[in-house]
């Protein structure tokens, strides 16, 4: 995982609520075993026909939104399936931030696993962004998404903005607390010790 | 201060506590699958990293397995390559695997309750948003993604913010228990509270109802509370969790001390805060069936497709979906649920593939032949329940109707193995899922019960199961 960068891009436009993940990562494509390569099956039926050829009226094929490294949608994205192979191939497509009114739990954590900005927005701020057609800067050091004549901040959680900003490793920071974990395997507080 | 049931647990299983942040709870059970484990173990190799509880770890291969003959290889050759690296990576770890030939193989979910590896009180984690299943038991159980598998791997701890709590009351009595099963109940709420209705929470089900379900329909009821949202659904523990539970084959030697201890502590006391209440009365509950794609655009069997405008009440998104959804369904506003054709019909997942799913299927099919028209599948979700429904001669009522009998497995509810729709065919389908292309791209989902599935299977079309004698 790279430490979080200023992303300055146009954003794709994605304008349904409720996408699952199973959209976002069909099942025919959960079979491979490592976390890359996942990009060219995002969205697949979405994306192609049952033949392979993209579908024009799909967002993801309009030529003026290639290499968009941000993904504007609607409330409860990424709902569903906790595959997480639904955020690696949203990377491995190029797109760093997905900005949303909402999103689904399992999802919005894998995020921030994988160094994807997750970012929660009302529907207003939502609204003025799907008006914006040209390129927005986000800054999350500053938390800001700015867009021509306006700055609009966002909100995270401090230890998920550390996260992406110094791309710390989870299980690093848990070793640290290694003696505590013992400790609680120790204890007796819970009969958890007893079940074997 | 009178506390939750979920704070209970949760307060039981705080290793380290932040002020700002996330915290640190430990995890009892680790349930691990072929699909979302892969990449987990080849990140503790990259770092020479051990797995810290192999004994608390429990692996099956359940999402990609064929249901066919088990005698026969496996064709696809990128499904028997995952299998072969969970094997694999279960040895070299010492990780505990029902592999494809054992005798307690089956859907992640199911076999967790049937072995007693699930507990009331504990922790219970899976690479599987269904894990809210285990709930039922008075488990804290959810759903994760595949680093927090490896995270879990190595450390039985998950890092967590601490979630609401929501409580959802059932009560009344359902007129016609054969009729109105859990799958109503839960379908039911879906569509009150939304998919995101439960979003951020753990949802705790209570009242009359819950007491009165069986533990396999309490089961149901918590499979599904991730449709609504909610990343964990519990049930405190009773008498009949406890007698389920008894003499399994993992549970531990102390089990009726511990029982003493789950019966005083796992309640939420009188009085005790929830940030949300709903409550479902089910007098005058109806067989639900899906005619969306989303597991809130449910209603009635005695109802009609709904108008997108009058579904979304106001909420233009929520309009456009329904009208994509209504388009992706082939299905036009008006049309009563009982006209709607359908060409297969789906029982099993794990959230209607056990015994009493079957046994109460098996009623309605019970000398008569499935539709012409429909090919019909039975998936168990685990070799034990099909050995079970075997002995009760239940195998045979299906196949004598022209059910497909099939190996258990997650199969067609999410088509990552060969039990797949065709593109455009309908499914009369107990699973959890009717998103778009979930059963197999361009495959349309109806969700229902078991006892619904069954009564569809044989009239090619939806009908009222409350008109069908059931006893």
């Amino acid at each position: 995982m790279e430490p979080f960068k200023t992303i300055k891009s146009i954003a794709t436009p994605l304008d349904k609520v409720n996408v699952d993940t199973d959209q976002i990562m069909p099942k025919q494509f959960l079979k491979l075993v490592q976390k890359t390569g996942f990009g060219q099956y995002l969205f697949y039926d979405w994306r192609f026909t049952t033949d392979g050829i993209p579908k024009e009226d799909f967002i993801l094929n309009n030529p003026k939104y290639r290499g968009s490294k941000i993904l504007l949608t609607r409330d409860n994205f990424g709902c569903g399936s906790s595959r997480e192979h639904a955020a690696w191939a949203l990377l491995d497509y190029g797109f760093v931030v997905v900005i949303a009114t909402s999103f689904a739990d399992i999802f919005y954590n894998n995020c921030f696993k994988n160094g994807i900005l997750p970012i929660r927005l009302d529907m207003k701020k939502i609204e003025s962004l799907f008006k914006t057609n040209s390129e927005i800067e986000v800054n999350l050091k500053n938390q800001t998404i700015t867009i021509p004549n306006e700055t609009i901040s966002f909100d995270i959680e401090s230890h998920r903005k550390k996260t992406l900003l110094e791309a710390l490793d989870d299980i690093s920071v848990t070793s640290q607390y290694e003696d505590k974990i013992s400790q609680f395997e120790k204890s007796q507080l819970y009969p958890n010790s007893s079940f074997f | 201060m009178p506390k939750t049931l979920f704070e209970k647990i949760w307060d039981s299983h705080v290793v380290v506590e932040q002020k700002n942040g996330p915290t640190l709870l430990y995890v009892d059970r680790h349930l691990v699958h072929e699909v979302t484990s892969p990449q987990a173990f080849d990140g503790l190799r990259i770092n020479k990293r051990k797995v810290r509880r192999p004994d608390l770890t429990f692996a099956t291969m359940d999402h990609n397995v064929p249901t066919s003959d088990r005698s026969l290889p496996i064709i696809d050759q990128i499904s028997a390559r995952q299998i072969q690296v969970l094997e694999k990576n279960c040895k070299d770890f010492d990780i505990q695997l029902f592999d494809i030939n054992s005798p307690n193989q089956g859907i992640v979910h199911v076999i967790g309750p049937e072995l007693g590896i699930t507990l009331p009180g504990t922790t219970i984690v899976c690479g599987d948003s269904h894990t809210s299943t285990h709930g039922a038991f008075g488990a804290l159980a959810f759903g994760i993604g595949t680093s927090d598998v490896e995270h879990v791997l190595a450390t039985q701890c998950i890092w967590m913010e601490k979630p609401k709590t929501f409580e959802i009351k059932i009560e009344g009595k359902r007129k016609n228990k054969h009729a109105i099963t859990a799958k109503d109940i839960i379908l039911s709420i879906i569509r009150h509270i939304g998919t995101a209705g439960g979003a951020g929470t753990v949802i705790e089900y209570s009242g009359e109802t819950i007491s009165d379900l069986t533990m396999e329909q309490r089961m149901t009821i918590c499979n599904m509370s991730i449709e609504g949202g909610a990343r964990a659904g519990l049930i405190a523990p009773d008498e009949k969790t406890f007698a389920y539970l008894k003499g399994r084959k993992y549970i531990p030697k102390n089990y009726d001390e511990l029982v003493d201890y789950w019966s005083e502590n796992l309640k939420s006391d009188s009085g005790a805060h929830f940030d949300k209440i709903f409550t479902l009365h089910v007098d005058t509950l109806s067989p639900q069936v899906s005619w969306g794609t989303n597991p809130a655009m449910t209603t009635d069997v005695t109802s009609i497709v709904p108008f997108p405008e009058e579904y979304a009440k106001g909420n233009q998104d929520e309009e456009k979906a329904a009208n994509k959804a209504l388009q992706y369904m082939d299905l036009k506003p008006g049309t009563p649920i009982t006209d709607i054709l359908i060409d297969r019909v789906f029982i099993g997942s794990c959230t209607n593939s056990r015994l009493e799913d079957l046994i109460e299927a098996s009623k309605i099919v019970k000398g008569k032949k499935v539709s012409p028209k429909v090919r019909a599948m039975i998936v168990p979700g685990s070799q034990l329940v099909k050995k079970q429904a075997e002995e009760l001669g239940l195998d045979k009522i299906f196949k004598e109707a022209n059910f497909e009998w099939r190996e258990s497995g997650c199969s067609m509810c999410l088509g990552m193995n060969p039990d797949i729709l065709a593109a455009g065919e309908r499914c009369a389908s107990t699973s959890n899922r009717n998103f778009e292309g979930r059963q197999g791209a361009g495959g349309r989902t109806h969700l229902v019960s078991p006892v619904m599935a069954a009564a569809a299977a044989l009239a090619g079309h939806f009908v009222d199961v409350r008109e069908l004698d059931l006893n």
